[in-house]
């Protein structure tokens, strides 16, 4: 029986609660127990949010204890910083590779993490940083980088492409399948053609 | 089939299910799905009432005539519907009353944390308490059901990871259409329900032994579960806590009250008896604990957990491993990345509020705030709210200052849904008492903090009806305010004009900020983002104090001073062109054709 943990950070207003709904009803879909767990209100304006999905038989807690995160998902760069003690040794973390500096950066006040400091809060884990933006902008909208991001997740899973692309089709707004279909194999893509991710063993 | 529900979606399912006629509250984190949940579903009325007094107030008229209501509110909205809640315990009802109470504990979205648990025993009413999604569906039903049992009304007090969690649910079967669709006679009862004094001094009794009653029946009651384990550690827990009892202490023994006031006297002490050492784990007040030691049992709770903050599992084993309930982990936890640069919520690019605060801080006025969006104008670079205490603080707490007398001149800052939530009362103050405060209504059409919804001032109703918009500047004058005046904020020199003359004049007055939120889909990317001309730039730095979650320095330098000039992420930017008009170089403007971008 499987079980995992999943982490996902981003910027109010960045999709991550679509993010979210989409591993927990997956997870639902592959007859698991499962458990999400999220912020409203006034921390989504603009700041930094999390949303958390466990996956299991039966699962207790909705949060996450720290250092037992398997997948955190990461809609910009810093963000993914800020959560790198949550992730279990070996965890995979999955990175926007984007930038939104927050107000003290844009102001001058503080600098934005360099890449080597970047490098070295995941040197225990397995980081894969996803150009999902531009993917994105293929698949139709940069909007919808956070379904890149998925798709980019969903290659370390057990769980057959299919069982995801029939949650995006019930989830999504119908305008959006045909876009949030193609973001979802864009990040697969990604992720498949660099010989990572869940090899079937 | 088991569907994944929110802890409030499946608290509204449930109610639905249980037969509820009316249900009304007031938006507020972390409760407002609920009524949000519940609107579209068959047969129920359901409102957003002005404040949490009158939906609880609509919710008690609703069982005293004889349909199952619901009222729905926060931890704080229970503050303002004290009063009722009161009276409604003292009377009784005709049909089931449920209070449904989010708790926020952690403070992620509210001003304080304080238990509502308090106010179930205050006010001798029972309290029932989910563990999870399929609980809070189960318990809306047993609410009702003990409401008509003992003629009571029932809390239900949810926390904002039970509100906001989501987990699998077993619906139950739809309800009937019909269900409550008759109308009844009024059942006239004046000692029962006019609480003059007389007839108030009868009903006391009855509520006192009512809980006695309660308490005994708790006994009973299949939501509070005795679970056998390891004896040598016995923990009582309630909530969520629950769930992170289960995850931290396998194998242990425990008692999960699912009904938290009153508790069941016999099956803790059956517990305590059975177990060698314990616990209470609960979030918030030792309210479990106080209650287990009121039957002379000795026990442990906040002695090892903290009665602040919100719970988190490994917080929860670090403290059972201090207290040695726990072997200590061999290895210490990873530590987080010291200093990062912070990303506290902000103001929305476009946000309607920013420049009426550049306004205010450049006015150099104190400015007595209060709930919304718009508080987030405390932090820095705006540092322009330097009061916020509770729903409509904001106009008394201006009055008081400006009665008292400072050195420096002050307005009220106030939202719109606030201002008819709790703000009318305080301005008729000032009318009234002579007041010659500035209140500013920051209206920007909708409740926005909380995720939009609708208010009296709207044009539409929580289930979609049209409904008469209160005129903001007529309801200000019939309050007695001569000088009243609406602008739009994206306006910054008529804004500035009038605010400074109407702090000036020698009377009260009420500046209305009118502009639709730039989240609202209506207005939502409808306006060309702006773009900074690197050449023109001063690198001044004047539009970076807006704080405007869009503009940033960029690596650019400028040519003369060597200084950074500014850019203008087009992703983020909403158009409004506060930054344009400040510029003194005139280096911002609208970038052409950009309008279909998104």
């Amino acid at each position: 029986m499987m079980r995992a943990n999943f982490l996902v950070a981003g910027v109010g207003g960045q999709g991550t609660l679509l993010a979210a709904d989409l591993i927990a009803l997956a997870g639902v879909a592959a007859g698991l127990d499962v458990k999400k767990s999220e912020v409203h209100g006034m921390a989504q304006r603009g700041g930094s949010v999390i949303s958390q999905v466990r996956w299991a038989e039966e699962v207790f807690s909705p949060l996450i204890p720290q250092g037992e995160v398997d997948y955190l998902l990461a809609f910009e760069r810093l963000e993914a910083l800020r959560y790198t003690h949550w992730l279990r040794p070996g965890g995979v973390a999955l990175i926007n590779d984007y930038r939104i500096p927050p107000l003290v950066v844009s102001a001058g006040l503080m600098p934005y993490p360099g890449e080597e400091v970047q490098a070295a809060a995941f040197a225990s884990a397995n980081r894969v940083l996803v150009p999902a933006m531009a993917l994105a902008q293929q698949a139709g909208s940069a909007r919808v980088n956070n379904v890149v991001l998925i798709g980019a997740l969903a290659r370390f899973l057990p769980i057959g492409a299919t069982v995801w692309e029939e949650v995006i089709r019930r989830r999504v707004p119908e305008r959006t399948t045909a876009m949030n279909l193609e973001a979802f194999h864009q990040g697969w893509a990604y992720i498949d053609e660099r010989g990572l991710g869940w090899n079937g063993a | 089939m088991k569907q994944l529900l929110s802890g409030n979606q499946a608290l509204a399912r449930g109610a639905w299910e249980a037969g509820v006629a009316v249900a009304a509250g007031y938006p507020g984190t972390p409760s407002t799905e609920i009524l949000e949940t519940l609107a579209p579903m068959p047969g129920v009325y359901a409102e957003w009432s002005p404040n949490e007094k009158v939906a609880l107030d609509v919710a008690i008229g609703a069982a005293y005539a004889g349909q199952r209501a619901m009222a729905v509110m926060k931890h704080v909205g229970l503050n303002v519907a004290a009063d009722a809640l009161f009276y409604a315990a003292m009377t009784g009802l005709e049909a089931g009353l449920v209070i449904a109470v989010a708790d926020d504990p952690g403070m992620h979205s509210s001003q304080g944390e304080q238990d509502s648990r308090r106010y179930a025993k205050f006010a001798r009413v029972p309290c029932l308490e989910p563990s999870d999604s399929q609980e809070a569906k189960k318990m809306v039903g047993l609410a009702f059901a003990l409401s008509e049992a003992f003629d009571t009304p029932v809390m239900v007090r949810l926390t904002t990871r039970i509100s906001h969690s989501s987990s699998l649910v077993t619906l139950g079967p739809d309800r009937p259409l019909e269900a409550n669709s008759t109308p009844r006679p009024y059942r006239i009862d004046a000692p029962k329900y006019v609480m003059v004094p007389a007839y108030a001094r009868q009903r006391h009794p009855v509520m006192e032994e009512r809980i006695v009653r309660l308490a005994e029946y708790a006994n009973t009651l299949e939501v509070n579960r005795l679970e056998w384990g390891d004896r040598r550690l016995g923990i009582v827990s309630c909530g969520v806590a629950y769930q992170y009892a289960r995850e931290v202490f396998p194998g242990a023994s425990f008692l999960r009250l699912g009904m938290t006031y009153p508790i069941p006297a016999r099956l803790v002490a059956e517990f305590a008896q059975g177990v060698e050492r314990l616990i209470v784990l609960e979030e918030l007040d030792p309210f479990l604990e106080e209650e287990i030691r009121l039957l002379g049992i000795p026990c442990e709770g906040k002695s090892i957990f903290p009665a602040v903050g919100e719970f988190t599992p490994e917080q929860v084993r670090d403290c059972a491993q201090r207290a040695g309930l726990l072997p200590v982990s061999p290895e210490p936890r990873a530590a987080p990345i010291a200093n990062l640069p912070p990303r506290p919520p902000v103001l929305c690019p476009g946000c309607p509020h920013r420049p009426v605060y550049i306004t205010l801080r450049k006015l150099k006025v104190v400015v007595n705030g209060d709930i919304g969006c718009y508080t987030l104008g405390f932090a820095p670079p705006l540092s322009a709210v330097h009061s916020t205490g509770c729903m409509g603080a904001s106009i008394g707490v201006a009055h008081g200052v400006a009665k008292a007398g400072i050195t420096q001149k002050n307005v009220a800052v106030i939202g719109d849904s606030t201002f008819l939530h709790a703000g009318i009362p305080a301005l008729l103050n000032i009318a009234y008492n002579g007041g010659k405060t500035v209140t500013i209504i920051l209206d920007n059409r909708t409740t926005a903090m909380t995720g939009h919804q609708d208010h009296p001032g709207t044009g539409h109703t929580l289930q979609g009806q049209p409904a008469p918009p209160v005129h903001l500047e007529t309801l200000v004058r019939a309050l007695g305010i001569r000088y009243v005046a609406t602008v739009d904020p994206y306006d910054l020199e008529t804004l500035e004009r009038t605010l400074r003359a109407y702090l000036e004049i020698d009377e009260p007055a009420v500046l209305i900020a009118s502009r639709p939120c730039a989240l609202l889909p209506e207005v939502r990317f409808k306006r060309a983002p702006m773009a900074v001309r690197a050449e023109a730039c001063l690198g001044c730095g004047l539009c970076l104090s807006l704080g405007c979650p869009a503009l940033s320095q960029s690596a650019t330098h400028q040519a003369q001073n060597g200084r950074p000039v500014a850019e203008i992420d087009p992703l983020l930017c909403a158009g409004c062109g506060i930054c344009q008009q400040l510029c003194p170089a005139q280096a911002v403007s609208p970038q052409e054709g950009e309008e279909v971008r998104r």
